[in-house]
């Protein structure tokens, strides 16, 4: 009788769903969730590292952010870097989807090494790259001389002026991102029908009209999908620019997640840097938004 | 006419070869940097004369030497695996239960739940990693690996629920349903049949869940000062620089030799990471 009783229970849905979901769901409340409404608390505190005790201050720790010359570089800095590194990645990433959407000889083997940005552990690809681009060995530098790309006399300083650094940030920032949007686009591509560009090629339409007219429309919510986890990789990124450059030249390639590192943790005022990087979230907010409007249009048509 | 199309094919080839093999050498190329200075002398390596992209001296195997013997790779790799590990199993108990549940047991909530959930895999550790420093003080547990084995989980349940999920709906429902048909219960539909069923599924999220531990930086670097306890990831970067001085041969042989066995295991397993992330923009 209970032994039966027992059986039904762990039978009904209503039952065993919950139950299989909820240690889950805790989980990521308490890891997730609590430690956002902690950082809302610290943000609007004066805590620091040092001390276990701390006070409400209001909006202080915003104001004086939003004052900080550092802080608005770090701002302007932040979406030059995500959109510039995004429009290169979403192009280049199209353009090597569309190659390795063909069948050729060896392709396993390259695209493994195409890969091979995205899937190793990104801050050794990024000291890999802070010697390729060192201010005495850097063979960057050689092979561009070698090609009279530059002249014999020119030997770029990538991470001594902030031009320059901004560029080696966004460089290894497109670098490392690029395999992850093509594979994506190259899902999205493979899942439009072969009929569709047979068609258009019997219509007499060319490569790039077909491209242009007929691909790319199809391809555009999953470009949307790349683009919008690109936009968080990159937004949301600290390790490229601390391992590069830890946001010099004087501060010039300071990020908002790197300058809150700086501030709340190497700087120990854990309040001014709860505030930093706060300013992230509107940003990641829009972002899931349009995540969710793509998932919710691909299930109605 | 047919030559001329016999030639525009091949042009076609032509361009193909080059635009794929150029995105590749510069995608490989610091690999490729990292083979040269593994295995170069010292001489070789900072001698400026001397063409950087080939060998000029004999290879030598003292920087690996150096690795493994004067510094602390071995120990950081060791930290890394525990950590991988504890977060794996930690992830498999919560993730594939939940997996299951939303893609079954739940009606009309359980779709809301299930993107709720994706969507906590978009939270950056840069958005949490200073109140999470404050949490992992208060327990106590700086410079401990545990502080790792506590937070990781945080992105690898989301992403591995996510996964599991959509696997789970791929396996037809009617296999268990003859199975309770028989008089089978639904757990014990659940442990004999589904289970064997999903071993693929449930290997894929323990090779993610795994490498997402291997690339962490941030709560990393955050929670753990001492050399001793660090793990790969951060131990290499921050570790064998002392100073200006940075010991490039081993530097970059200790990235060489990480780097390849992950992307190896993630190549294998590339298509059903990439539907984690499709989103369903994809039927």
């Amino acid at each position: 009788m209970r032994r039966g009783r027992e059986r039904s229970l762990l039978d009904r849905e209503g039952f065993l769903g919950p139950v299989m979901i909820l240690p889950a769901v805790l989980y990521v409340v308490a890891l997730v969730g609590f430690p956002f409404f902690l950082s809302l608390y610290l943000a609007v505190s004066d805590a620091k590292i040092a001390s276990a005790t701390s006070h409400f201050v209001g909006l202080a720790n915003f104001e004086s952010a939003l004052q900080s010359p550092t802080f608005r570089r770090a701002l302007v800095n932040t979406f030059l870097f995500t959109l510039i590194s995004q429009a290169l990645v979403l192009v280049l990433g199209k353009i090597l989807a569309t190659c390795l959407l063909q069948d050729f000889y060896g392709k396993s083997a390259l695209r493994f090494l195409i890969l091979l940005p995205w899937v190793a552990p990104i801050s050794l690809g990024t000291i890999g790259w802070k010697w390729m681009l060192d201010s005495l060995y850097s063979p960057v530098n050689w092979v561009l001389q070698a090609t009279h790309i530059i002249g014999k006399n020119d030997w770029p300083m990538w991470f001594g002026e902030r031009g320059l650094a901004m560029a080696s940030v966004i460089g290894v920032h497109v670098w490392r991102l690029l395999p992850f949007s093509t594979v994506i686009i190259l899902a999205g591509l493979t899942s439009i029908p072969k009929e569709v560009r047979e068609a258009a090629d019997v219509d007499g339409a060319g490569f790039w009209s077909r491209e242009l007219h007929i691909v790319l429309p199809l391809l555009r919510p999953i470009l949307t999908v790349a683009g919008l986890f690109g936009i968080i990789f990159a937004f949301t990124d600290m390790t490229v620019i601390y391992v590069l450059t830890r946001g010099g030249p004087a501060d010039g390639t300071q990020v908002l997640a790197s300058l809150a590192f700086f501030t709340g943790i190497l700087g120990g005022d854990l309040a001014g840097g709860a505030a930093i990087s706060l300013f992230l979230f509107p940003i990641l907010l829009i972002v899931a938004i349009l995540m969710l409007r793509v998932a919710r249009r691909t299930e109605v048509t | 006419m047919t030559v001329s199309r016999a030639a525009r094919r091949a042009a076609g080839r032509l361009v193909l070869y080059a635009t794929v093999i150029a995105f590749a050498a510069l995608l490989a190329f610091p690999f490729y940097w990292m083979v040269l200075a593994t295995f170069k002398t010292d001489g070789d390596l900072y001698n400026l004369k001397n063409n950087p992209l080939v060998f000029n001296a004999a290879p030598t195997l003292a920087n690996l030497q150096l690795l493994f013997e004067k510094t602390l790779y071995l120990r950081w790799l060791w930290n890394t695996l525990l950590v991988g590990a504890a977060v794996v199993a930690i992830t498999l108990v919560l993730a594939a239960p939940a997996g299951y549940a939303l893609a079954r047991l739940t009606g009309k909530w359980g779709e809301p739940l299930g993107i709720g959930i994706f969507l906590t895999y978009l939270i950056p550790p840069t958005l949490l990693f200073i109140p999470m420093s404050r949490i992992v003080a208060v327990l106590d547990l700086q410079d401990s690996l545990w502080s790792l084995i506590l937070v990781y989980p945080s992105f690898t349940v989301p992403f591995c629920v996510w996964l599991l999920m959509g696997f789970f709906k791929s396996i037809p429902r009617d296999i268990e349903e003859a199975a309770r048909v028989d008089g089978c219960s639904r757990a014990r539909a659940i442990v004999q049949i589904v289970m064997p069923l999903s071993l693929a599924g449930i290997l894929s999220a323990v090779i993610f869940a795994f490498t997402l531990t291997i690339q962490e930086f941030v709560y990393a670097l955050t929670f753990i000062t001492s050399s001793g306890a660090q793990t790969v990831s951060v131990g290499v970067p921050t570790n064998l620089v002392r100073g200006d001085v940075f010991f490039w041969g081993s530097l970059m042989a200790a990235c060489l030799i990480t780097s390849i066995p992950v992307a190896a295991l993630y190549n294998i397993f590339l298509d059903r990471f990439v539907a984690g992330f499709t989103v369903g923009a994809i039927k």
